[in-house]
């Protein structure tokens, strides 16, 4: 069956955003902050960063407005749809003395239906590999299955990367091919710019039904396509993830891991900002009275001491094997572990480590053995 | 834990400190019942008249150890304490009258006493641990109030207390803060420095101070590396190491680096 293709003005995003609340959604956009893109709630096109771009380097980013009329021009900010699905800190369990024994608290919050529009590709990729990890492993994820279920994705298709792009590798896009429930295409050819909006979902193909929007041009699927073509070539950045496995596994011992360490600071940003890293630790809370207990599940970083604390101490003591791990896990064991890797190409690893460390240079400098071209 | 009475008897000591950090006990106003409730306040000479004697279950110790009778008493504290907890980057690393270790501290006492003599001070200040074992310390400058009643509570509870290593960093993007460093080029000692602040000063928009010292791991010199990166002169990367946590050695070593160039 061909999907329906639909011709969209501004006007039928504002539809969009409407009909969605209508339907108990809470509808979130990228907005821009005083630093950074963000996601916030959206209720008219007119909130999002038209003309507003970022410019992104190793441990560098910098809003921008260029002008124009674009709405979509924004490069991801620091934050992924992560938080909102694997939220940062949440209480798993609380308890209560009762007499002699206790009782289990049920007090989990409901979950929000949340509706996001202008996610990129490599964030849609990102939700698609959580979802193995979360949902389609041995065991599903509660908190993140309720917050899942509740998602309506309006992607939108990248014809321009940001420098520290590299999603042509992991084949997450510059074209949004999958995951989403709609997805536009932004088109600045003439005075206003117009969308070409595709249904992934039937709920998306509904929707885009009810905005009334006229169907797209023929030929509106071919220019998308070569537009995001010419986006992927510009892409500077890559990894080859189907030699990654060989690459980590004969670079056990290499002294660029000592290299890497000496600038990495194990704070953990990258894993942090990455869309796709999921590790978690375990809080236990008592009050002072010790009537009451509290169990709360925080974000964890592999870069922390404590995430391979076992009997009698830290598996992981050093800087260099706990890059040398996320590094491994991230490029290669994921592939193994969820057959796919654990790595959109989103680059947020590489703009937001405060050292700048850049995880495209450190395995192509593996894989060769020398440091890379760029 | 097991305790000798029926309520763990706690004492609070003070060495050369602004006081800071036991206030913040007292500041602890919403849970201050609670935690009355469920200790016995021994000693705390800054909050009652009525001074018990020891032995005492937990010593809550502030301050650093500067002057001949700090180093003889934090021996007598240690044998009266059962465990014991110091509190604050005094009493943890020095505290900023840890400066005076670079300097003559005999040329301050002339210039600045009208009777020197009268003055009775060691060398250097130095942290509490390298004096006396210390159980446990908490960090910052001040401490946090919830790590001190953590800490009771989980003693209470006979479990671990929940105190971070990590990096203010993680705190930062829990609280979804948008890094300074990265997207406004300042300076911030968040990635070497232990969380705990809750990431306080960056959501404020000021780069991280460094209160709670260096982390695990922490990666000074990597992270002076980034301040010259950014345009940092060596005057200010000499002061953002030299303040609060100075004399913990990663952040000591950093700055004489740097006065060595």
């Amino acid at each position: 069956m061909r999907k329906k293709q639909y011709r969209l003005e501004r006007t039928h995003l504002n539809s969009l955003l409407k009909l969605l609340r209508e339907e108990g959604y809470q509808t979130y956009g990228p907005v821009r902050g005083e630093l950074a893109m963000e996601w916030a709630p959206l209720t008219d096109v007119g909130e999002l960063p038209r003309g507003w771009t970022s410019a992104h380097g190793p441990a560098h980013y910098r809003l921008e407005n260029r002008g124009g009329e674009s709405l979509f021009g924004y490069r991801n900010g620091p934050e992924s749809l992560k938080k909102f699905l694997h939220p940062p800190r949440a209480r798993i369990m609380k308890a209560e003395r009762n007499g002699g024994a206790f009782r289990i608290l049920e007090d989990r919050p409901a979950a929000a239906k949340r509706a996001f529009l202008g996610v990129k590709p490599c964030d849609v990729a990102a939700v698609a590999a959580l979802d193995r990890v979360l949902l389609n492993d041995r065991y599903s994820d509660d908190i993140y299955q309720a917050n899942r279920a509740g998602l309506f994705l309006i992607a939108v298709h990248c014809t321009e990367c940001a420098e520290t792009c590299f999603c042509a590798s992991s084949k997450a896009g510059p074209q949004a091919k999958t995951g989403f429930d709609i997805a536009l295409h932004e088109r600045l050819d003439g005075a206003m710019p117009e969308y070409f909006a595709e249904c992934g979902t039937a709920a998306g193909a509904a929707l885009l039904e009810k905005t009334g929007a006229p169907p797209a041009p023929p030929e509106w699927a071919r220019e998308l396509a070569d537009a995001c073509a010419l986006a992927a070539g510009a892409q500077q950045r890559k990894v080859d993830f189907s030699s990654a496995a060989a690459v980590v596994e004969r670079n056990y011992d290499s002294p660029r891991w000592d290299d890497i360490a000496r600038r990495c600071m194990a704070c953990g940003n990258c894993t942090q900002a990455c869309p796709t890293c999921f590790c978690v630790n375990f809080e236990e809370h008592s009050s002072l009275d010790l009537q009451t207990a509290e169990r709360h599940r925080v974000w964890d970083s592999c870069f922390t001491q404590n995430f391979t604390y076992i009997h009698g101490g830290s598996v992981r003591l050093s800087t260099k094997s706990r890059y040398r791990h996320w590094l491994g896990h991230k490029l290669a064991r994921w592939q193994q572990q969820f057959g796919s890797p654990g790595c959109v190409g989103c680059g947020r690893c590489i703009t937001w480590c405060p050292a700048g460390i850049d995880i495209t240079a450190e395995f192509e400098w593996l894989k060769a053995g020398a440091p890379a071209a760029i | 834990m097991s305790f000798k009475h029926e309520k763990p008897r706690v004492a609070v000591f003070k060495f050369a400190s602004c006081d800071g950090c036991q206030l913040s006990l007292l500041d602890a106003e919403d849970e201050l019942l609670a935690v009355a409730g469920a200790v016995e306040i021994a000693y705390f000479p800054e909050a009652s008249r009525r001074m018990q004697k020891g032995p005492y279950d937990i010593a809550l110790v502030e301050g650093s150890i500067t002057t001949p009778h700090d180093a003889e008493l934090i021996h007598q504290v240690r044998r009266q304490s059962k465990t014991l907890i110091t509190i604050g980057a005094c009493a943890t690393a020095g505290g900023i009258q840890a400066l005076r270790n670079w300097r003559d501290v005999s040329e301050f006492v002339r210039v600045v006493y009208a009777k020197p003599d009268f003055i009775s001070t060691l060398k250097m200040s130095t942290p509490v641990a390298e004096h006396v074992p210390v159980d446990l310390e908490l960090r910052g400058c001040p401490i946090q109030k919830e790590h001190l009643i953590e800490v009771i509570a989980a003693t209470l509870a006979g479990r671990r207390p929940n105190l971070p290593t990590y990096s203010v960093c993680l705190e930062c993007k829990r609280r979804s803060n948008v890094c300074l460093m990265v997207a406004a080029g300042t300076p911030c000692l968040g990635p070497a420095t232990q969380a705990g602040c809750g990431a306080l000063c960056p959501s404020m928009g000021r780069g991280g101070y460094g209160c709670f010292g260096p982390m695990e791991n922490a990666n000074a010199p990597s992270l002076a590396e980034r301040f010259y990166t950014l345009g940092a002169t060596q005057p200010e990367v000499d002061r953002a190491f030299r303040s609060f946590n100075a004399w913990a050695w990663q952040f000591r070593k950093v700055s004489e680096e740097v006065h060595q160039q």
